[in-house]
Parts: structure tokens; C-alpha cells; sequence
């Protein structure tokens, strides 16, 4: 046992640091920590900045034009980045597509989309749920029908993460009817552009417009756009989902959130005192701190395992559930911390003509963001599903 | 002992839950919410016409109720179907501070109010008083026969409909003395007013209101001097009271929705409620809910009551509430899935009423700790 970072990972550690605090633009990082809604540029922005210098995809073997590192390192990635309030990496090309196309596409598809997906060319979208379909994945209905060197879709995919940038979608469809409902299932690559496709916003509760309803209508894929085998789908999509574990558990994003609580129960003043010295809120935030420093730990053991070759099986189920609650009760705290000044609408108070408000650090969005992150114990596998996994697997049943 | 509602309370419930469930959908509220003015004239007459108003008021105040259970009964169906135009405001805080404490002058206003043709804001809270209510720091110096304000009240909800303002204010001693604290009645349109507006996360809309130089007639005052404290948290209990039946309502909301939901929603080949982990989870919001109504009722059938137990009382039903509403907001959205985050879906906006209500007349925290002083004093 040995709890400290070897003098490589230190070193690491500062090179992020450094290259953090002279690349990152000081735009994006304020937004990120106002928590304002990043836009299509911003992030496009973020991307190139990260692919110049050859830090865009850690996940990637060196071959495709990856960093290729450990899970230490993209744990430490991850830390800082979140600390100096880095934009989030947007996941679905890089780090849900590619491992796929790695590892079952065809040498063409490998040789002509890896490349887009780095230099920003292709901004990908994920087309799983179905109205339907959502814990019961492989129930989806969406069909895929093959006419010559074609396949014909039609139906309806949702809750398509930022669809609204994208100019390709992959998606689970149906080739087969007939079988077991997992092994009619194929893995489709669609361009948004081509006639057919419609693509609908859906306004979330905290006013945000990050998700999409994506219809299909007659539209006309080439068969070589295919991943694998048809009907084979399923296999790649399980791939897809258990792949990219490591950030499961958010400990990043939940320190800089706890950095976040702190900052405004300093500046909030509660019976003449400020806010974190009222014992009653000192002891909640406490606890979580203690719950994070524990999942801190945990993480990096379950990813060290991994590291070494072991890949994680039920543990990101459980670093799912743990990592989401407490990232949902940092939100509560922030929430709680910022008293009636929670209540402002956040994009009006913050963007709007009411930028002056009183004390902005207060007034942040941080209801907004309470709401908004009740998604992280629905998407990505729910937490009851996860936790029906642990328990599949802890009890054999 | 008897649990059941009086006749006419029960008449004017089953009014207002027909009246709201024809004309205030999903829709319609969020077309409200996002209109200029955050409220509905219209809705806000009707209502006002079905008594909404008038059952806030006791009959030597020009209304027919006043009393807890008339209170909870109109916030329970306001509640009930979300409703976002500020009744608690004007009919409850400001509205009920003239009828306290006015003078006959001032008194003439009630009549008004219950008509539906005048509104109020209550401007109370600054920035760092956060939920403490003797924490005033905004000024009123006499100066000959007038009086002059100076401060800056934080997120006063209807601030900008207002045509009146009861703004409290300090004419002695420090931020957090009891004493010295006095309400004036300033008209929105006095100068030196500023009155900077923003929508509101749950609905409705609030403002920062600033007061430079503000010069208001002596008469303008409400109440005696420096003693306005006992009367605003009187109020305020009134209007936590409110607050907490309006929860309730939409508790109700949500919890109903989610039932039905989870017995149409289909995955794996059933219903979603068939699955242990959510069916144990629903039953446990079925007992917090029961705990929610007794612990509104406690609170409202201790409104008349002497200071130390109906304060203890509204402290135990914003703490219950609190972590009752908590509870079935967050639950409920969970075991809907991605559909309840949507804000088309009438869940949506329920659920945050009801966290949000944790964010005025102090939160969950705050009366925990002040039970326990109420309760060790
Ligand atoms: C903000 C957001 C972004 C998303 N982005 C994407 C995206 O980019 N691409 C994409 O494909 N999908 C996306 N999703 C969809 C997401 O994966 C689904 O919401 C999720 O799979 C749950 O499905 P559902 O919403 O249909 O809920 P349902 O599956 O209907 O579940 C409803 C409730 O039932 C519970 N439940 C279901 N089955 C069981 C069971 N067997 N045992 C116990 N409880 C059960 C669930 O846990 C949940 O509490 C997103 C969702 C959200 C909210
Ligand atoms: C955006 C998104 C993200 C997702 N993320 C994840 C994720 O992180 N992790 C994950 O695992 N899934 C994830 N899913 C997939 C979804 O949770 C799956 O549908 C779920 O894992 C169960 O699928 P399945 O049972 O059809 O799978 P299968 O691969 O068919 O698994 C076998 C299933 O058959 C059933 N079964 C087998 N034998 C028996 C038996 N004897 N009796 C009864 N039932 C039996 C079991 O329920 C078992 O789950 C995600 C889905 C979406 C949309």
C-alpha cells in the first residue's frame, strides 16, 4: 500500500497543471464555472485546443492518434481539468464511437472516421433510447431495412444529447424481427443531413435545451456504413456502454462542486455569520466531504485494477451509484447554501440584463444545476438498473 | 376532536379544484410563466371572483376566513395545480400586514385587495439576512414630517406587478435587535424606488429592489414605531403556513402523477411498478405524505395559538415539509425517468415548486435549529 502519486504521476500532474493555466481560454473557464450553457463553438473550441496537443483522446491506442494513457493519468486528467474549470470532453465520438470502431469496425471506416472525430469534422450524437426503449434497451423498435446497397430506417430515437450540433448519429435499429430481441439489433451510421431525419428539440426542466427528439422517415443509409456484423449490434453496444468507465464516478466534477458550496457558504452570511461556520451546515458539508474523499479512493482502486488488466466489471456499477449521489447532494448543498437567492431564474439572472444582481456568486445558477443533474442517476444504465446489476452479480442470482 | 373540513371550506375547495383543473393545464402555465409579467390578469380576477382572496381575509377585515384552515385549504389547491400567481403575496404577506396593522386609511386598501384589483409585495429580506427576520439593515430617518428610506431588499417575489410596497426598515438600533424595526406602505411609483426584475426558477417573478432617498409621509408608516417585529413574523408564520399547504397540494400532484405513471409505464415487458425497487419506494412516499398533512394540519391549527407554540409548530411543518418534499420530488422524478425532465410534463414544474419552497420563510436547516430553540427556551 502506498497512497502516494509515484514521482511520474506528479510530474504528470504538473504538466496539466501548466498546460491548464496556458491553454485553457479564461472565457470557457468562466463560463464553466458560472455555469453558464456552452455553446457549439465553445466546445468545438475546447476540442482543438486539446487535439493540438495531442490530449483530445487519452482513451485511444497510440495507432489511431490517442494519448494512450493509463488510468491513473486520465484520472488525474480529469481532476484537474474540473479543478481549473475545463469544459467537459464531449463524449459520444470520442470516447463511445471510437472504441467501437476500434475495435470492430473495418479497416475503411477505422481510416476514414477516427480522423473526423479528432479534428472536430464529424460532431457525433448517440441514437439508443427510444420512447419505449429506455432501461429496456433492447426492446427499441426503430427498423432498418435492407434495399440493395442501402438500408432503409424508419422511427423514432430520444433524448439525443446535443443532436441539435450533430452531423452524425449511431444508432441501435432493427434488422430483425423474427429472433431473440438481442440478436436482430445492428449498429448504424447515419449522417443527420440527409433527407428524412428530423430533429426536434426537448426544453429540460431548468430551461435547457440539451437533449432531442430525432425522427427517421424513409431515410436512405449506405450499407457500408454497417459497424460489424448485422444483427451483431447488441455485442458492440454493451461494448460501447462498459468501455468508458473511468469518470463514471465524477470525482472531479464533485471537488470542484464542493470547492463551488464552499466559496458561497463563505460569502453567504447566516445569522451575521457567514454561512460555513453555522455548525448545522458546516456538519452536511462535512459529511460529503468525507463521503468524497472515500469515493476519491475508491475510484482510484478500481481504476488502478483496471489498469493493471483487470477490466471493471460490477464496481463502475457501484461507483455509478455512489458517484451520482454524492454529485447530487453537493448540488443539494449548493442549492441550500445560496438561500433566496437560489430562486432567480439562473440563464436570466446570470446572461440577461440582471447581470448586476447583488451578489452574483450567490445567485449562480445552482438550482438550475440541481435539477438539471437529476439525470445523472436516470441516463447511462439508471441507478436501480445498476443497481439490479450489483446485485446480479454480488448474489449470483 | 374532528378532522374534517366545515362546509364551506370544503365548498370553496371543490370550486377552486374545478375551476383549476379546467382552466390551468401543463400548457397554459407554462405560457404563463413565460410571459412578461410572469402572472395571468385574467386567471388572477377569476380566482379573485371565486373567493381566493376574500377566504384570506377574517370578516372584521372585510373577508370570510382568516384562519389557518381557510389558508391551507385555497394553498393546498393552488398547489395542487401549481399555480405561480402571487396570492401568497399580496393576499397573505403585504395584504395581511395592512389588515394587522393599518390604519383606517390604510385599512381602505383591504377591499381592493379581495376584489383582485390591487397588487403588493412584501420587500423584507436583504442580502445577508438571509432567513432571519430582525435582520434589517435598511433605514427610515425622520426628517421633519416625512420619513427617509435607504437600502436594498433582495428577491422581493411580485416586486414589479406591485402598485404598493411594505418595506420594512430600521428607525433604531443594529441589524439583528428585535427592536426598532417599523413597516411603511410606499407606493411603487415613489421616487427613488428601483425595482430590477428577474423570472423566478419555480415560476413567477421577483426583483431587487434598491431605495435611495425614498421619502415617504409619516402617515405612510404601519403600525407603531420600531415595533413592527412580532407583527412580521406573526405574518410570516401565516404565510409559511401557506407556503406549506401549497407543497402539500403539489406533493399530492406528484405523488399521483408518479403512481399513475408507474403503472403505464412499460419496460422489460411490465409495468414499472411491479418492480420491488420502486413499489417499496412509492409506498414509502404514500407515509410521508400522510406525515406532511398531519404535520400542516399541526401547523395550521396552531396559527391562534400563543407565540412559542404556534412558532414551534410552523417550525416542525417547514422542517417535515422540507424534507418530505425533498423526498418525493426527487424520488418521483427518478422513478419516472428521463420524461420527468422535461418541462412539458407537468412533474416538472411541480417538483420545483416544491424544492424551491424550501428557499423562503427559511429552509429545512434553519428551523431545524430554531425548533430546538423554541423548544429549549
Ligand atoms: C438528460 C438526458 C440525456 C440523455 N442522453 C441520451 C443520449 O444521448 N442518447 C441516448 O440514447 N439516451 C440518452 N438518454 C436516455 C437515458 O439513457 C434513459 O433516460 C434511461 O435509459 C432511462 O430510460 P427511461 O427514461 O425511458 O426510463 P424508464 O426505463 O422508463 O425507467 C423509469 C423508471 O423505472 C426504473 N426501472 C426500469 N426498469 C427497472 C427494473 N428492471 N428494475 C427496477 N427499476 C426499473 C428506472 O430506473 C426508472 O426509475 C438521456 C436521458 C436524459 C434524462
Ligand atoms: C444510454 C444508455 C446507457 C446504458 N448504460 C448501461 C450501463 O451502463 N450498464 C448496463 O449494463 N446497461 C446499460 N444500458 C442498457 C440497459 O440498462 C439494458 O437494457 C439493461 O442492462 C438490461 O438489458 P437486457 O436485460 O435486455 O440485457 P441482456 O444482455 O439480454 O441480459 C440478459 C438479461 O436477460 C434477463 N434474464 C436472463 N436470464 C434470465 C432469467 N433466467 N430470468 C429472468 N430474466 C433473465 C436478465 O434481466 C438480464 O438482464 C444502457 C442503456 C442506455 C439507453
Amino acid at each position: 500500500m502506498d497512497l502516494s502519486y509515484s514521482d511520474e504521476e506528479k510530474a504528470f500532474r504538473e504538466e496539466v497543471r501548466t498546460f491548464l493555466k496556458e491553454k485553457l481560454p479564461k472565457e470557457l473557464s468562466d463560463k464553466v464555472r458560472g455555469g453558464d450553457e456552452l455553446g457549439k463553438a465553445d466546445i468545438e473550441r475546447w476540442h482543438a485546443i486539446l487535439n493540438e496537443q495531442g490530449w483530445l483522446a487519452p482513451n485511444w491506442p497510440k495507432k489511431f492518434g490517442g494519448a494512450e494513457w493509463n488510468a491513473v493519468q486520465r484520472h488525474i486528467f480529469e481532476e484537474e481539468a474540473a479543478a481549473h474549470h475545463a469544459p467537459r470532453i464531449v463524449p459520444f465520438g470520442l470516447s463511445m464511437l471510437a472504441p467501437v470502431l476500434q475495435k470492430f469496425g473495418s479497416k475503411e471506416q477505422q481510416d476514414y472516421w477516427l480522423p473526423r472525430i479528432l479534428s472536430g469534422e464529424d460532431w457525433w450524437c448517440q441514437g439508443y433510447s427510444e420512447p419505449g426503449a429506455g432501461s429496456d434497451l433492447a426492446s427499441l423498435k426503430t427498423t432498418a431495412v435492407r434495399d440493395g446497397d442501402h438500408y432503409i430506417v424508419n422511427g423514432q430515437k430520444t433524448w439525443t444529447t446535443l443532436g441539435q450540433h450533430a452531423n452524425m448519429i449511431f444508432c441501435l435499429v432493427r434488422t430483425d424481427k423474427d429472433v431473440k430481441q438481442q440478436e436482430g439489433i445492428s449498429f448504424l451510421l447515419i449522417d443527420m443531413n440527409t433527407p428524412g431525419i428530423e430533429v426536434r428539440p426537448i426544453i429540460l426542466l431548468d430551461g435547457s435545451a440539451e437533449v432531442n427528439e430525432v425522427f427517421f422517415n424513409d431515410v436512405k443509409v449506405p450499407a457500408e456504413n454497417l459497424v460489424g456484423e448485422e444483427n451483431k449490434g447488441w455485442t458492440y453496444a454493451k461494448y460501447l456502454l462498459t468501455h468508458e468507465r473511468t469518470n463514471i464516478a465524477g470525482v472531479g466534477f464533485s471537488q470542484a462542486g464542493l470547492t463551488a458550496v464552499k466559496r458561497i457558504a463563505k460569502a453567504e452570511m447566516a445569522g451575521g455569520k457567514p454561512l460555513i461556520q453555522n455548525p448545522h451546515f458546516a456538519a452536511r458539508l462535512a459529511q460529503v466531504e468525507i463521503d468524497l474523499q472515500a469515493m476519491s479512493t475508491t475510484n482510484l482502486r478500481i481504476i488502478s485494477k483496471a489498469a493493471a488488466g483487470t477490466a471493471p466489471g460490477v464496481e463502475s456499477s457501484m461507483l455509478k451509484v455512489k458517484g451520482t449521489i454524492i454529485r447530487q447532494e453537493i448540488n443539494d448543498l449548493a442549492r441550500r447554501a445560496a438561500g433566496a437567492y437560489a430562486m432567480p431564474f439562473a440563464s436570466e439572472a446570470i446572461e440577461g440584463s440582471n447581470a448586476g444582481l447583488p451578489d452574483p456568486l450567490a445567485a449562480g445558477p445552482v438550482a438550475a444545476q440541481y435539477f438539471n443533474n437529476r439525470k445523472l442517476s436516470i441516463f447511462g444504465g439508471s441507478n436501480e438498473i445498476q443497481r439490479g446489476i450489483i446485485a446480479k452479480v454480488t448474489m449470483g442470482g | 376532536m374532528n378532522f374534517e373540513l366545515t362546509e364551506e371550506r370544503q365548498m370553496l375547495q371543490d370550486t377552486l379544484r374545478r375551476y383549476l383543473r379546467e382552466k390551468y393545464d401543463t400548457a397554459t402555465r407554462n405560457k404563463i410563466i413565460a410571459s412578461d409579467a410572469g402572472y395571468s390578469a385574467e386567471i388572477w380576477s377569476e380566482l379573485a371572483e371565486l373567493g381566493v382572496i376574500g377566504a384570506l381575509f377574517t370578516e372584521e377585515q372585510g373577508g370570510f376566513g382568516g384562519k389557518g384552515f381557510d389558508i391551507t385549504t385555497v394553498f393546498e389547491e393552488l398547489g395542487r395545480a401549481g399555480v405561480v400567481e402571487p396570492f401568497l403575496d399580496t393576499g397573505v404577506l403585504a395584504g395581511g400586514l395592512i389588515a394587522d396593522l393599518g390604519t383606517d386609511d390604510q385599512k381602505a386598501h383591504v377591499e381592493e385587495i379581495i376584489a383582485g384589483s390591487l397588487q403588493l409585495a412584501f420587500a423584507h429580506g436583504e442580502p445577508t439576512s438571509r432567513y432571519d427576520l430582525n435582520r434589517v439593515q435598511t433605514t427610515a430617518k425622520t426628517d421633519g414630517d416625512d420619513i427617509v428610506l435607504n437600502g436594498h431588499k433582495a428577491v422581493v417575489v411580485n416586486a414589479e406587478a406591485a402598485d404598493m410596497l411594505v418595506v420594512s426598515a430600521r428607525e433604531s438600533g443594529e441589524p439583528g435587535d428585535d427592536a426598532g424595526i417599523s413597516l411603511f406602505l410606499v407606493p411603487a411609483d415613489t421616487k427613488g424606488v428601483t425595482v430590477q426584475g428577474y423570472g423566478l426558477l419555480a415560476g413567477g417573478r421577483a426583483a431587487e429592489v434598491m431605495l435611495d432617498d425614498v421619502k415617504v409621509p409619516a402617515s405612510a408608516r404601519l403600525g407603531d414605531a420600531g415595533k413592527a417585529l412580532p407583527a412580521i413574523e406573526a405574518r410570516v408564520a401565516k404565510a409559511a403556513v401557506a407556503q406549506v399547504a401549497e407543497t402539500l397540494g403539489a406533493m399530492e400532484t406528484a405523488t399521483r402523477l408518479t403512481r399513475d405513471y408507474l403503472g403505464t409505464r412499460k419496460q422489460f415487458g411490465r409495468p414499472i411498478g411491479s418492480f420491488q425497487a420502486l413499489a417499496h419506494r412509492m409506498s414509502d412516499l404514500q407515509i410521508e405524505m400522510e406525515q406532511a398533512r398531519s404535520s400542516v394540519i399541526n401547523a395550521a391549527g396552531h396559527l391562534e395559538s400563543d407565540r412559542a407554540i404556534r412558532e414551534s409548530h410552523v417550525s416542525a411543518a417547514k422542517n417535515l415539509l422540507g424534507r418530505a418534499g425533498r423526498l418525493v420530488a426527487e424520488e418521483s422524478i427518478q422513478m419516472h425517468g428521463g420524461i420527468a425532465m422535461t418541462q412539458e410534463y407537468e412533474l416538472a414544474h411541480i417538483a420545483k415548486r416544491i424544492v424551491m419552497a424550501d428557499h423562503r420563510f427559511g429552509d429545512t436547516d434553519h428551523h431545524l435549529e430554531r425548533f430546538i430553540a423554541l423548544s429549549a427556551a
